[in-house]
């Protein structure tokens, strides 16, 4: 059977000679590799103070995207819970009287949210199934919490208020943001 | 009995038997799909044109093929028939294309329809459609309507079939209800929003296609794939009483008839039934429903297999080959 990697080594009972008896050449060559770490560039970083760049598509916290009018646009069509392998989502949905236009972007809306960030793997399948362009994951970190309960993010943590929006722009693919541009579309208005 | 062939396999039917049910008796991927039929509907057919077959030779004496394309909900088979469905390009053509059509007017919001996940707009639209649409002008556009508490009426869904209104004049004594208007301005309607108020009227939700008739009971609860089918029965005087329980949990979503294969109710239940008695105390549950493993609604469901179950199926395959 051949190796999959060339990393393995093949371990054999064979006598070790004098020279490899005296163990003083490996000693030696093993402080050197010590030693040599020395001037070389650190790989680690001063956590807190020092913050490592995030890639424009790191997948953190969820986001309930508003539209240009500020309406919500989740829909709560199960979707993004039925892609979830991790079953992290569940909603409730209501759907939209009179008066509430401003509101909420179609009939139906989602009445509750709730992502357990605890079962959340961050695989961004939730994004990928959306039909509505609603949930996006974004470059915010999860913060650590003393109680379970706490990691169950509601809508009141998960949608974005209209003075603090984020760009998601990055996010989307050169055919979704060309087919955006069509303004004809009702996807779009 | 007339012999008729359907994709190069002959069956041998009685005379009267459309081509789309000799097709039926066949049965498996042959089967043309049908939108406005409904076999237990009489007058039902003839309206989607999504069932279109062509008859390469018409009869024993009369070898000549059909012109155009014919619908088989509505051609009578005649004997020595040969019948192209899934075989001829140009039927599959036809079919896409007439997807397309029915989608022109069809607002496409499954996010928000009641009806996603059994829908057989949907599925026909999966098997047969183009990916995208072509079409840039306005829908048109109709505000929802209540059918009395228990129904509403999407006209923007509807793909005027038909069903409901055979349904409503040949099993509820009263029909309230019809299409109004011609072509691109038809619509389905009561006048001056008469509701429907009869023992069997429910049963237009079931037979419609599309999400244009929904349950108002059910109306946003839940969405289909969450909820668990459920088989159960209870002593009605007015209907069977054979249902199916869509749950969640300990409790009942909706209600609905049993559906066969080609989407058609198997018997007709009544108001009582569907809307109700809603409590699990109420019936008699006989167990998890079947359900198809392409559906999205058994999507996470998962069945415990026994023994018997995993061999079953191929015993007689087993014995054949020996």
């Amino acid at each position: 059977m051949s190796n999959l990697t060339n990393k393995s080594n093949i371990v054999s009972n064979k006598k070790m000679s004098i020279w490899e008896k005296m163990y003083l050449p490996a000693v030696v060559k093993g402080m050197y590799i010590t030693f040599s770490h020395l001037f070389k560039k650190k790989v680690t970083l001063q956590y807190p103070e020092q913050t490592k760049p995030f890639a424009e598509i790191y997948r953190g916290k969820h986001v309930l995207k508003r539209d240009d009018v500020g309406r919500e646009r989740c829909t709560a069509c199960g979707l993004c819970a039925l892609a979830c392998p991790a079953e992290a989502i569940t909603m409730i949905a209501a759907e939209k009287k009179n008066g509430e236009e401003h509101l909420y972007r179609e009939e139906k809306y989602a009445a509750t949210y709730e992502i357990n960030m605890l079962r959340c793997i961050f695989c961004g399948l939730c994004e990928e199934a959306c039909p509505k362009e609603a949930i996006f994951l974004t470059k915010e970190i999860v913060p650590s919490n003393f109680e379970r309960q706490d990691f169950i993010y509601g809508k009141d943590e998960l949608v974005e208020t209209m003075d603090n929006r984020i760009d998601i722009s990055k996010r989307q693919s050169a055919e979704v943001l060309e087919f955006k541009k069509n303004k004809n579309f009702k996807h779009n208005k | 009995m007339l012999r008729v062939t359907i994709d190069n396999i002959t069956i041998e039917v009685e005379e009267g038997t459309t081509i789309l049910n000799a097709a039926r008796k066949i049965g498996g991927k042959i089967v043309p799909p049908a939108m406005c039929y409904y076999s237990k509907l009489k007058g039902s057919g003839g309206k989607c044109r999504t069932c279109l077959v062509k008859v390469a030779t018409t009869s024993e004496l009369d070898p000549r093929p059909l012109p155009k394309l014919v619908p088989s909900c509505s051609t009578l088979v005649q004997n020595g028939m040969h019948v192209q469905n899934i075989t001829s390009e140009q039927v599959l053509q036809e079919r896409k294309a007439i997807v397309e059509f029915l989608l022109i007017n069809h607002p496409l919001d499954c996010p928000v329809c009641d009806q996603a996940g059994e829908c057989d707009l949907q599925n026909l639209s999966y098997e047969h459609g183009l990916e995208e649409t072509r079409y840039e002008e306005e829908r048109r556009e109709f505000a929802p309507v209540n059918f009395g508490e228990k129904i509403k009426l999407h006209m923007n869904r509807c793909i005027l079939c038909y069903r409901c209104v055979y349904a409503a004049e040949q099993i509820t004594n009263e029909r309230v209800h019809g299409v109004l208007y011609r072509g691109d301005v038809a619509e389905i309607s009561t006048f001056v929003e008469n509701f429907i108020d009869n023992d069997f009227s429910g049963n237009i939700i079931d037979v419609c296609p599309v999400g244009a008739l929904t349950d108002r009971t059910f109306r946003f609860k839940n969405r289909v794939w969450f909820t668990k089918a459920m088989d159960a029965h209870r002593d009605c005087e007015k209907c069977s009483g054979k249902v199916v329980l869509w749950m969640f949990g300990d409790e009942i979503y909706r209600i609905t008839g049993r559906k066969d294969e080609y989407g058609e109710v198997e018997e007709f239940i009544c108001n009582d039934c569907r809307f109700e008695n809603k409590n699990v105390s109420d019936w008699i549950i006989e167990g998890l429903r079947k359900i198809k493993r392409s559906s999205v609604i058994s999507q996470n469901h998962y069945e415990k297999l026994t023994k018997q179950s995993i061999i079953k199926p191929i015993e007689g395959k087993m014995e054949q080959q020996e």
